[in-house]
């Protein structure tokens, strides 16, 4: 069984070798094909030849939105936990953030009545969210350790009581008839429409790419060294130079930041924003999407939120024995969370440097030491 | 290394005397009757030294005499109970870390502690970063100012890996370099930082003789270019080999300090290391 393993697990390191020895434009080609293939993705025409990939109990093109908005706040949740080694465990309270900024600027139910266009409302939701990060990782960044966990976790559970029970948030109620992206076509007909999702995928990919580019500049340069080296050793870090605290605080604001975005978009597809959209279990998802997915590489982290975010959706419509698999969807989940951790604990792609570490400590445990 | 801008280029003395014969050499760091107790424990007790510019000094005792602690105070690691230490005439009590470490001190530690899941480049870089200014906007958008300091921070790592002797290590994870070259990395990162006194903790622990030999040459070198060392070393001789002046700790207290030569007559010193003779270690 072990060789049987370990040939998978030699197998998976050769390809990665093979990818970093590749020609660069091998990689280009690759690339590109791969976006090209997902910008195709949601169309009936292309998705209907791949087999069991689209989902029987569901709208495909919903899915795919889905997906994509789960794979930005994984890259976004990446940053914090993968590079920068922070445990926040209310991440999806940043999206909440942004989405309900977004609700309460733009829909006719807000108390306020701006009636902004949702536009104008997108840059108020990322720099809220980033203030809000701020806010919440000023106390609690200069201290170590698990506390951040818990007041991350209580920082999601204060903005989901908030959305429940505040007059001003609307609760169970919601805001509706948030407005959509803007754009017409020739006709006359608005891009971003009530039934096609394939604009509003389209565009969600489009800036996952963008953001995508961005993160890569941060991790390669002063800033993502410090994020690596505080991960690492925080004291070694601070006795190095690195000026710890203030870039902890640029991880969350950066982390915020994409969570922000995502929730702008999320609410301007839906047109309908209320409390049940924010449960706790949704952090703790992309948390696990993350580390699913090998934390602290980017790559990992999309392919984590979108294998995750898939999955789960995938049920939707199966029947096994007259229950419907969708029901238990999270006990799947689960099991194969915990399946990953025996068989590949550093994630599926993991970064180089965790793959180094976890095969090491193998080695340690088989010479018993 | 023609990197240490922020290093004023004292020249090196050669067989720099004493401080009783030249005494107007100017102090860099003062460590003032520095008390540090850990509960119960005195760490250390009225310690006092002054440390000058361009020399080297070493900072000897016998195991939990307080010679780490002593370090973990200069770079701020710990805050004396009594007493006060002052770097470049400014006192570092109070100071944040990266602070300390952007005056000039720049240390290593005695149980390694790179950053291991960082290759051996990008440790240097770290390292180097400190003086470094690219904000998230400009390493965002790639401004001008990014492309200049990685470029920059790149050569000057390289030089720096070249200068230790580890540079075709350079793409190497830290945690899979062999032991000595992890400890000459960590000297390469702390140079980095451009310091103008820099603090090894026993350098040399595990080496063979010859390892031994080269890193004093490596200390020379660096005393050299300007930059004052504080060097922690267990091994007598290599502290007789390479240090201009002796400070000698034992339960906390100096119990001694002057010329190699002076501290290895010292009863106190051979009753402090008794049964450690100096060729024995
Ligand atoms: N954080 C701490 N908490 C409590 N006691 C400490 C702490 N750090 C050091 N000590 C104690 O202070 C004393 C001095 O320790 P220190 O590590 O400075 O000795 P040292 O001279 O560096 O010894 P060695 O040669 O073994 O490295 C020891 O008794 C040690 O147990
Ligand atoms: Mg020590």
């Amino acid at each position: 069984m072990t060789t049987v393993l370990e040939r998978v697990r030699s197998g998976r390191e050769a390809a990665g070798e093979r990818w970093r020895g590749a020609p660069r434009w091998v990689r280009w080609a690759l690339l590109a094909a791969v976006i090209v293939f997902f910008y195709a993705l949601p169309n009936r025409e292309f998705y209907q030849y791949l087999g069991p990939i689209p989902t029987p109990g569901a709208n495909f093109t919903q899915v795919m939105f889905t997906v994509s908005i789960y794979v930005l706040l994984a890259v976004g949740l990446n940053i914090v936990v993968g590079f920068a080694g922070l445990l926040d465990l209310g991440y999806f309270g940043f999206f909440a953030v942004g989405a309900y900024t977004v609700a309460v600027l733009t829909s006719p139910s807000s108390d306020v009545k701006t009636l902004w266009p949702w536009l104008l409302a997108v840059p108020v939701a990322i720099g809220l969210t980033m203030v809000s990060g701020v806010m919440l990782g000023t106390p609690t960044l200069r201290l170590r350790g698990d506390y951040l966990a818990l007041v991350t976790l209580g920082f999601a559970e204060m903005i989901r009581i908030a959305a429940v029970s505040s007059e001003f948030l609307k609760g169970q109620r919601g805001f509706n008839q948030i407005p959509h992206p803007p754009g017409q076509y020739a006709d006359g007909k608005p891009v971003f429409g009530v039934l096609d999702a394939r604009p509003y995928y389209w565009l969600v990919l489009t800036l996952i790419i963008l953001v995508v580019i961005g993160v890569r500049n941060l991790t390669h340069s002063r800033v993502g060294r410090a994020w690596i080296s505080i991960r690492e050793d925080e004291d070694a870090a601070q006795l190095m130079g690195v000026p710890t605290f203030k870039f902890k605080l640029w991880a969350f604001a950066a982390g915020a930041a994409i969570a922000g975005l995502a929730g702008a978009l999320f609410a301007g597809k839906q047109n309908f924003v209320n409390s049940q959209n924010f449960e706790l279990l949704n952090s703790i998802i992309i948390l696990a999407a993350v580390i699913f997915g090998g934390s602290g590489n980017i790559v990992g982290a999309i392919v984590g939120g979108g294998l995750v975010a898939y999955m789960i959706e995938r049920f939707r419509g199966i029947e096994l024995f007259g229950v419907e698999l969708y029901e238990y969807r999270f006990l799947f989940f689960g099991l194969v969370l915990v399946v990953m951790m025996i068989f590949r604990p550093e994630g599926l792609i993991p970064n180089r440097r965790r793959a180094a570490e976890f095969k090491d400590r193998r080695k340690e445990v088989t010479v018993g030491e | 290394m023609s990197d240490t801008e922020q290093t004023p280029s004292v020249p090196a003395q050669a067989g720099a005397p004493a401080l009783e014969a030249v005494p107007d050499r100017e102090p860099l760091l003062e460590v003032d009757k520095v008390t540090l107790r850990f509960g119960g424990v005195v760490a250390l007790n009225e310690v006092d030294f002054t440390l000058y510019k361009g020399e080297i000094l070493g900072l000897i005792g016998p195991n939990g005499a307080g010679k780490t602690t002593c370090f973990n105070a200069m770079t701020g690691i710990y805050q004396p109970t009594e007493g006060q230490i002052r770097f470049r005439g400014e006192k570092i009590s109070g100071k944040k870390r990266h602070q300390i470490t952007k005056m000039g001190m720049a240390r290593t530690f005695q149980n390694i502690r790179l950053f291991p899941e960082m290759t051996a480049l990008e440790n240097v870089l770290v390292g180097a970063d400190a003086h470094h200014k690219t904000s998230v906007i400009s390493a965002l958008f790639r401004l001008p100012r990014y492309w200049k300091e990685e470029r920059e921070g790149r050569e000057k790592a390289e030089r720096l890996l070249e200068f230790v002797g580890i540079r075709k290590r350079m793409h190497e994870f830290a945690r899979n370099l062999s032991y000595g070259e992890q400890r000459r990395l960590e000297i390469a990162r702390a140079l980095a930082t451009n310091p103008v006194l820099l603090c090894l903790d026993e350098p040399a622990a595990g080496f063979n003789p010859a390892e031994k030999e080269e890193l004093l040459q490596l200390i020379r070198q660096i005393r050299d270019t300007g930059v004052t060392v504080l060097l922690i070393e267990h091994d007598m001789r290599l502290v007789m080999g390479v240090t201009d002046r002796i400070v000698v700790l034992e339960f906390g207290k100096k119990i001694a300090e002057g010329l190699p030569a002076e501290v290895r007559e010292n009863p106190k010193v051979i009753a402090a290391y008794l049964g450690v003779p100096d060729d024995a270690a």
